[in-house]
């Protein structure tokens, strides 16, 4: 695999037996001996370990040395309140374009005096290649490389966590902060992309190898790979950027608008102010004509990715198709996420997905298809 | 037993040809979460594309193995899919299939020809 990255764990996941393969530029674990099914099922009983290290980690600091001026730098290119949100919180927010389509998603954290961002691994290079080309005047942007990032998912990831970093326990979804350890200097938020409670651990590379090695050892915790971390965030109805977000979808037809905070809504203190606000502030004008929805195939044959969909079984035109879809081991069925036209999305209604030329029937479901239980 | 290159096992029992597919390929399909089998009583011809099978990665296909008519399928992989990751080779058998001419099978790997097939 020539050309490829390796994350600094790479020789812990081949010792581990992991079935490596091609992500986003780097050799990635996908599954290891558990298989995906059992690690799927490990997260959501226990808890999951999983490296994430190819994620992009930035910081942005003003020049001016005012930490407000780097939020409203960034909020000219996010449509999120950043200004709102407290010190020490996260908040999910994504890049938007000229056509009000969507760049990459991503977390941005807001510390002491600097804001730190998390972005997709296959999207790192253009997002540091945007944040430059806009930010440059006002910020510093340090693209962090000698740190790995591992998550930690699951319902025993907090007695877990607490054992090598007891004030883990005190913090809430979305909070973030900064702790000493014999790992050395952790950024540790609650957050995650599994619908489970837990960690996303920012470790330095020199000692991530050691501090995997610790979680690993705590009974409770397997490695999980990037099959099951692909189910997992599927049950829990969160978007895969590429594949149910993209430059051609506004985050109003992909149903994010509750990421869009009212300050930046038509109205707000900040109304607007980010690219592709003509046309998301249309789409919330005058509607849309296309919506992400959940669906839930009936029987147990998956509706997969680019699996068409039509209103019924002897319609001539598709009303949408699967952006998303596989088994949900917990909910012990079929998933799937995709666009359909406005007048099919209302949740209960029966549509179809053409598998292998027949026509099988799937209900448009509310998601998650699993309730999230992270700790508010 | 006889083995095929598309992985799967052949069996005679009682005159009729019981099909699966091998625990090499229920290996490398990862988890099975669905299986599609053939309607018994339907005739079919070799590389027909008769059983779907989907495991949590991909969707793959079964190929008719032989000529001849499917007599039997394991209703039982519907319900049950993870039955091919835990007895590929006994209870997970996928149909049983009437050949005419049984000597065709002769041609097939045996089990060391198939260990060396997938090395």
């Amino acid at each position: 695999m020539a050309d490829l990255k390796r994350t600094g764990l790479y020789d812990l996941h081949v010792e581990l037996g992991a079935k490596m393969v091609p992500f986003a530029g780097y050799e990635m674990p996908v599954q290891y001996p558990l298989g995906v099914m059992k690690e799927h099922l490990h997260c959501r009983a226990q808890a999951g370990l999983f490296d994430v290290s190819h994620m992009g980690q930035v910081i942005l600091r003003a020049k001016s040395g005012d930490l407000n001026d780097a939020v409203l730098a960034l909020e000219a290119l996010v449509p999120v309140a950043l200004v709102e949100l407290k010190e020490n919180h996260q908040r999910y927010a994504f890049f938007t374009n000229d056509q009000g389509g969507i760049l990459d998603d991503l977390m941005v954290a807001k510390r002491e005096d600097h804001l730190c961002l998390v972005v997709n691994a296959a999207c790192k290079d253009e997002d540091i290649a945007h944040l430059r080309a806009n930010l440059s005047d006002t910020c510093d942007i340090d693209v962090i490389e000698d740190r790995a990032l591992l998550a930690l998912q699951g319902p025993a990831a907090e007695k877990v966590m607490a054992r090598f970093v007891p004030l883990t326990q005190g913090m809430r979804f979305m909070e973030v902060s900064t702790f000493e350890s014999p790992f050395g200097e952790l950024w540790i938020s609650r957050s995650g992309y599994t619908g489970e409670d837990g960690f996303e651990i920012s470790v330095p590379n020199k000692t991530v190898v050691d501090f995997a090695h610790s979680l690993m050892s705590e009974e409770e915790v397997e490695f999980i790979g990037l099959g099951a971390r692909d189910s997992l965030r599927l049950e829990a109805g969160l978007c895969l950027y590429g594949h149910d977000i993209d430059t051609t979808t506004s985050p109003i037809e992909a149903d994010l608008l509750w990421a869009i905070q009212k300050a930046r809504r038509p109205g707000g203190a900040r109304q607007g102010g980010f690219p592709g606000e003509d046309r998301i502030f249309g789409d919330l004008a005058e509607g849309i004509a296309r919506k992400r929805i959940g669906l839930r195939p009936e029987g147990r044959a998956p509706m997969r990715e680019g699996t068409v969909l039509y209103a019924s079984v002897d319609a001539d035109t598709p009303i949408g198709t699967v952006t998303s879809g596989g088994f949900g081991p917990t909910v012990e069925g079929p998933v799937a996420m995709g666009y359909v036209s406005i007048a099919h999305a209302n949740t209960g209604n029966t549509i179809y997905g053409e598998v292998r030329g027949k026509r099988l029937p799937a209900t448009v479901t509310a998601m998650p298809f699993r309730p999230s239980t992270y700790k508010r | 037993m006889k083995f095929t290159e598309e992985h799967e096992w052949l069996r005679i029992e009682d005159d009729v040809v019981v099909v699966g597919i091998t625990e090499h390929a229920s290996t490398q399909l990862g988890d099975v979460v669905f299986v599609e089998l053939p309607e018994a009583g339907s005739t079919v011809s070799k590389d027909d594309e008769i059983c779907v099978i989907e495991s949590v990665k991909a969707a793959s296909d079964i190929l008719a193995p032989l000529d001849g008519e499917i007599v039997e399928v394991n209703e039982a992989l519907e319900d049950n899919p993870s039955l091919v990751n835990d007895d590929p080779l006994g209870e997970a058998w996928f149909f049983k299939m009437k050949v005419e001419d049984l000597s065709s099978m002769d041609d097939m790997m045996d089990e060391a020809a198939y260990k060396d097939f997938i090395g």
